[in-house]
């Protein structure tokens, strides 16, 4: 394994997501604060929701930004680069083995879900005003949830980046994405559907859940949800299929 | 030591539509070819986009594909450089076998492929400093290699400008720049002149015979019959995923029977001197429509003049102007397969 031309790659994303770094903050914080600054501070302020929903909406909102972040970061570049232009074509002759190209977007994607984490926490803390409790008391299983949730948002943008032409992004946003997160647990905790019993399980197919579950059950603990194992247990799993099916789908469109 | 090239009985069928086809290169001029399973409900079509090729190319010649768009030319390059599966056969760069040791092939080559994909999130400099450094290169060795390509294709005024604001014959040289960057020991090079003006052309030209000096090998695919002629060492000439012809191009030429076209005009032809030039030794075939200009097909060129001259004062005519084109690789193309190369 050539990790100089790794490592090259590495840098090179680096590069551009640096050049780019206004507008992807931007893409990637704005909707969440706005997120955050609706549910989270005039809906409570104003006496709709109770003042605990921060609790519950918090984590949501990490998790959508991580995650979404994660996606965009890998799936759109792949999408525009193995389309017309071909531009991936210069590092597929780059002298490596052409899928640890796949494993180096993945590693990319996931450096950019965790940057996003890391600045949407703080951000959204602070726009929702007092109210939020969050509890660092299980530092290693919030770190172990960040990481997979990371892992999942990058894979799984290989997976739709290799898997969508370009013309079908907005298709990928209403049809994919959207459901994802109405259904992904982001502005409820997963307990609540018990309602609507099908659903809560059909529900449990959608990575997101595990996302929002993950980090409500490590920041927020207070709140219902998921134990943290069968969190861990089905992010590793999730992870790992969504890995193998992307690079999969890379090899297929790498090599014609 | 230069690094030679084999291929052995190459195959290639797509069982979809090829992706050069799919990004609109250059209209496939396949006839798709239905499998003998087409009666199963999937219809599948199958193209067959090479049907058996093998050559050898020696290292360090300049080593000319030519053939009609569709031909098979460019999915010859895109097996030898890793990009492109073979459904049947093996190809080997040096002693690498391409599809087995892709890495170890990679090393070896450099590819100017036939549309720009410059990696159009960078700057022209950035483009090969990351092209240098995905090779290994040092920090000081890439950006002085950069510096030196820059100012070789004559890009350095542009070299801190977005690749993508370029126009097309930019893009060409810094594809051909980006290619040379790692020093491969073999360029592959699918239509480089694609489009250039006549300038770039010639400083192309010029690229690619100083880099073939330094005892590299070269494999350039066109459908310029100029190019091959002038810049190709061998040649194989390819249709319908087949060789129909390979050697040098002037072989090549002298393999077409009565190859040379001499165009005369006369202050006027009448039958007589027609009937005469048909007697000269060497001509096949003396065409005139006008009784003025007489086109005359025959197996050699200049020794033919003395006798003509003569021919036309005999008549009581005189000579106006001659030209001797020497056989030529089109009517090659034409003699084996009966149509023009641009058809």
């Amino acid at each position: 394994m050539n990790w100089k031309t790794f490592y090259a790659m590495l840098s090179r994303d680096g590069h551009v997501a640096r050049r780019n770094l206004l507008p992807t903050l931007m893409q990637n914080l704005l909707q969440p604060l706005l997120l955050t600054f609706v549910f989270g501070r005039v809906l409570t302020s104003g006496g709709m929701m109770q003042g605990s929903y921060k609790n519950v909406l918090l984590p949501g909102i990490i998790s959508i930004s991580m995650v979404l972040s994660g996606v965009w970061a890998v799936a759109m570049p792949l999408i525009s680069e193995f389309q017309f232009t071909k531009e991936i074509e210069d590092r597929l002759l780059a002298p490596m083995a052409t899928q640890w190209l796949a494993v180096e977007k993945v590693v990319a994607g996931m450096i950019q879900a965790i940057v996003s984490g890391i600045v949407v926490i703080p951000a959204a803390y602070l726009m929702m005003g007092s109210g939020a409790n969050l509890s660092f008391a299980h530092p290693l299983q919030f770190l172990a949830v960040c990481f997979l949730i990371a892992f999942l948002a990058a894979a799984g943008g290989l997976t739709l980046g290799c898997s969508i032409g370009q013309a079908h992004i907005g298709l990928m946003f209403s049809l994919i994405i959207a459901p994802m997160i109405m259904f992904g647990c982001v502005y409820y905790p997963w307990s609540f559907l018990k309602a609507f019993p099908v659903l809560q399980y059909v529900v449990l197919i959608n990575p997101l859940v595990y996302a929002t579950e993950g980090l409500r059950g490590t920041l927020v603990p207070q709140i219902p949800h998921i134990p943290i194992p069968a969190i861990i247990a089905a992010l590793v799993v999730m992870d790992l299929v969504l890995l193998v099916v992307g690079l999969n789908r890379f090899n297929k469109k790498a090599v014609s | 030591m230069g690094i030679g090239i084999r291929i052995e009985d190459l195959r290639k069928i797509y069982d979809s539509p090829p992706p050069s086809a799919l990004r609109g290169a250059g209209g496939f001029s396949f006839t798709p070819v239905r499998s003998a399973k087409s009666k199963d409900k999937k219809k599948k079509v199958e193209v067959v986009a090479l049907d058996g090729i093998s050559l050898e190319i020696h290292p360090g010649e300049v080593f000319g594909l030519l053939g009609p768009n569709g031909a098979g030319k460019t999915t010859t390059i895109q097996i030898l450089t890793t990009r492109t599966r073979p459904t049947n056969g093996r190809a080997f760069v040096g002693d690498h076998d391409v599809w087995q040791e892709q890495v170890k092939a990679k090393l070896l080559i450099g590819v100017v492929p036939q549309r720009p994909n410059l990696d159009f999130a960078l700057t022209a400099r950035e483009v090969l400093l990351f092209h240098g450094a995905y090779f290994g290169q040092s920090h000081k060795e890439r950006a002085r290699r950069a510096t030196e390509l820059l100012e070789k294709f004559k890009l350095t005024d542009r070299a801190d400008h977005m690749v993508r604001t370029f126009s097309g014959g930019m893009m060409q040289r810094m594809l051909i720049a980006r290619a040379m960057m790692h020093d491969p020991e073999v360029l592959f090079l699918d239509e480089p002149s694609a489009g250039l003006d006549p300038q770039t052309r010639l400083l192309l030209w010029e690229i690619i015979r100083d880099y073939n000096r330094q005892g590299k090998t070269i494999v350039l695919t066109t459908h310029y019959m100029d190019e091959a002629d002038t810049l190709c060492d061998r040649l194989a000439i390819i249709d319908h995923g087949k060789i129909i012809a390979i050697g040098t191009p002037r072989d090549l030429k002298a393999s077409i029977p009565g190859g040379y076209l001499l165009r005369l005009r006369f202050d006027r032809a009448p039958e007589e001197l027609l009937a005469r030039l048909r007697t000269l030794p060497g001509v096949s075939e003396v065409r005139s429509t006008d009784h003025i200009a007489a086109d005359v097909y025959a197996d050699r060129g200049g020794p033919l003049i003395s006798a003509i001259v003569n021919s036309a004062q005999s008549a009581g005519a005189e000579l106006h102007d001659v030209h001797i084109s020497e056989p030529s690789l089109e009517n090659l193309f034409l003699h084996h397969t009966g149509r023009s190369l641009r058809d």
